[in-house]
């Protein structure tokens, strides 16, 4: 037992003058084996998300020459080779559109999902200073990477729409799928990247699989290669990815094709699972992040 | 325990019965129940709003430890922690600061970062700005600021935190002194207006200065809360000094890190280990500890000496520009091993009161502190000689008494002088 100095009853309060809250604002307690994730506290850190995701966009080309239309050069440098290699030295068949159209339509999404991947991966890492010195649910953190990104899609997607209308492309009503295919996007990209982002506070190993795994993950997503190139008895192994449903979706969207249903309600179903799975590991490993960042 | 609206002991009530591991340790699954270091053990108490309380104990005490749980930073191992309001942390100056964004955007985001709501950070944004005296440069990056700009803005948005409850790690350590005092003020200011501080220091003049009362902890439990007078004086006498000599028997509890460790810090005055000291003899000081990196080089054992007042009367180190004497010791590549250092001051230097022994043990090239152990230890210098008297009768006025070379002569006898001073009348 400690002891006390003067009074005996130092350990008990002075009676207060100020009333507060029958029950407590906050109570903390060590979890369980058992850890949801507690949406309330998120809500009330939504601004939080904001300014974060306002941070990693202000923050994200300061200090280079040409800024923002990074996001711009990169899917357009990447189109282009891909239209030299696969789509005039490989012979690529993509029906009755040109390669580079081919490309650059699943480029733009893909661009889109391997940077914030990529971010969002090294988020929490990158932040070490801020998780160990103060508190705000550690999910924010690869979230506003995330959302961060959605901005250079959007100037990549500008671009898209230029070249659409260079090559006459009718619009359809299968633009309506548009929203539904970015949210999906948005969706899987934060669960692997979230999921990344805690694996990488343990091993930081995933900082370097990371680049490498994106690179391999290109060529299954069916960004060079349209679905239909891929060998009959191989196209099933496609439908465990879920990037290669939601680009040739894209493509449909834009371009007026056909929608592979199956593949997207596949997609959509591991998403929703990766999705629950990543947030409980994410706050499983979340209580040692400061210890060990 | 639970709290109820208008009982006695019923408000604000963090009621804590805490304990976490070891960080480090509680990484290895299999591990025996006795290899487990408990940060923090059956740390439990209560907090009243508007009340400022002090947290005090030496380098490992648990004191980090106690308001990263209570920030949830980390998660408790067990117990329970009760919160009435919203919780602010201060745990370092400039939080969410990005080099890259101006005094405004910083502002904005590290207002966040810390839990202020965007209006609130709008209602109180020019009040912030003077406060941190940057207005010319409110739109320059923070990069391109001098240290003291950056911290006076750093320090000026977590001072205009709104939390019901703050806490607030050592960030006063920084600055210039007239900062200082205006950050003492601010804090003030805020219990005032009836929020709860919880304050950690080691400057133990801005303790007291802020903190009617005061908790103890020690070895991860409370050793004692109440006034901060009287706990301060625990905090001093008590650990430290007793005997003169302080061992770390847990060397996993000593100051220090991987590479070095404290093992013991000891003074010896007319050949034995004491902590009474003959105002006329030397004292030394001596610094155990065990160096784990082999080759280490440009090894620094630093002395503080201070006063009752928490005034730095001297410091030292074993650093060459510091020794009198020619040691070959500091730029050798040094073995892994215990090691002592010494150092001793003279007889007839110190004045007769307390003083207060900090330690740190540096590496230079480039400076890392390897050991900080504030406060580690205390003696006391007595008088016994003929000197007490001498003083006029109120003892010798300073931190230090030295006997210095004084001559005091006749320049010239009475009569010699008349016949000028007549002369000019």
């Amino acid at each position: 037992m400690p002891t006390t100095t003067s009074d005996t009853d130092s350990f008990l309060p002075p009676p207060s003058a100020l009333t507060l809250p029958e029950k407590p604002l906050v109570t903390i307690e060590p979890k369980g084996w058992w850890v949801g994730v507690n949406l309330r506290d998120l809500w009330s850190y939504r601004e939080l998300l904001y300014f974060l995701t306002w941070r990693d966009i202000k923050i994200r080309y300061k200090q280079t020459l040409l800024g923002g239309a990074w996001a711009i050069l990169q899917p357009v440098f990447m189109m282009l080779i891909f239209t030299i290699f696969f789509g005039r030295l490989g012979g690529v068949k993509t029906g009755e559109f040109p390669y580079a159209l081919f490309a650059f339509a699943g480029l733009v999404p893909w661009t889109f999902f391997a940077n914030s991947v990529t971010v969002s991966g090294n988020s929490l890492v990158g932040s070490a200073n801020l998780i160990t010195k103060v508190y705000f649910p550690r999910l924010l953190l690869p979230a506003a990477a995330v959302a961060a990104g959605l901005v250079d899609f959007m100037l990549a997607f500008i671009v898209l729409v230029g070249l659409l209308f260079f090559y006459m492309v009718p619009p359809t009503w299968n633009l309506l799928m548009l929203p539904p295919l970015i949210a999906l996007t948005v969706l899987f990209a934060l669960s692997v990247g979230m999921w990344l982002s805690a694996l990488n506070v343990k091993y930081r190993d995933v900082r370097f699989a990371l680049p490498f795994m994106i690179q391999v993950w290109l060529f299954v997503s069916s960004v060079i290669v349209p679905s239909t190139g891929v060998p009959e008895r191989f196209r099933w192994l496609l439908l465990l990815n879920p990037m290669s449903a939601i680009i040739e979706g894209f493509r449909s969207t834009l371009l007026g094709l056909r929608f592979d249903w199956t593949a997207l309600s596949i997609a959509a179903v591991i998403t929703l699972f990766a999705l629950i799975g990543s947030a409980y590991s994410f706050k499983r490993m979340e209580k040692h992040f400061a210890d060990i960042i | 325990m639970l709290g109820q609206r208008g009982a006695a002991y019923s408000t604000l009530r963090d009621t804590l019965t805490t304990a976490v591991r070891s960080p480090l340790k509680a990484l290895r699954s299999r591990q025996r129940q006795d290899e487990i270091i408990w940060a923090l053990e059956d740390v439990s108490f209560a907090v009243q709003p508007g009340e400022v309380l002090g947290i005090i104990g030496r380098n490992g005490a648990g004191k980090s430890t106690l308001l990263k749980v209570l920030s949830r930073i980390t998660e408790p191992t067990r117990g329970r922690i009760e919160l009435y309001g919203r919780i602010g942390s201060l745990l370092e100056v400039g939080t969410g600061f990005h080099p890259e964004l101006t005094g405004r955007e910083n502002i904005l985001l590290s207002g966040a970062i810390l839990g202020m709501k965007r209006l609130e950070i709008k209602r109180r944004f020019d009040d912030i700005v003077a406060f941190a005296e940057v207005e010319r440069f409110i739109d320059t990056p923070v990069k391109f600021y001098s240290s003291g700009m950056y911290m006076r803005l750093a320090f000026a948005v977590a001072a205009h935190l709104e939390p019901e409850i703050l806490m607030v790690d050592e960030v006063l350590a920084v600055g210039d002194a007239v900062f200082q005092k205006k950050c003492l003020g601010k804090m003030g200011d805020v219990a005032r207006a009836g929020r709860t501080v919880l304050f950690v220091s080691h400057n133990m003049t801005a303790v007291n200065q802020l903190c009617p009362r005061s908790l103890l902890l020690e070895n991860g439990q409370v050793k004692v809360m109440g006034k901060t007078s009287e706990v301060m004086t625990q905090y001093l006498k008590g650990g430290a000094g007793k005997g003169g000599e302080w061992v770390w028997k847990d060397s996993r509890r000593a100051p220090g890190n991987h590479r070095i460790r404290l093992q013991a810090v000891r003074i010896i005055s007319n050949g034995k280990i004491t902590s009474d000291v003959d105002i006329d003899k030397d004292v030394s000081i001596e610094v155990d500890f065990w160096n784990y990196a082999a080759g280490i080089r440009n090894l620094g054992v630093n002395i503080y000496l201070q006063d009752g007042m928490g005034t730095t009367v001297l410091s030292t180190a074993n650093t060459p520009n510091a020794n009198s004497l020619e040691e070959d010791w500091f730029d050798q590549p040094h073995a892994p091993g215990l090691y002592r250092a010494t150092c001793t001051l003279p007889g007839n230097f110190l004045n007769d009161a307390p003083y207060y022994i900090t330690v740190y043990v540096i590496t230079l090239g480039p400076l890392a502190i390897e050991v900080e152990a504030p406060q580690v230890l205390s003696f006391d210098v007595f008088d016994t000689g003929g000197m007490r008297e001498a003083g006029g009768g109120g003892g010798w006025v300073g931190a230090v008494r030295v006997r210095l070379p004084w001559r005091t002569e006749l320049l010239a006898p009475l009569e010699d002088l008349q016949p000028v001073e007549a002369g000019q009348a």
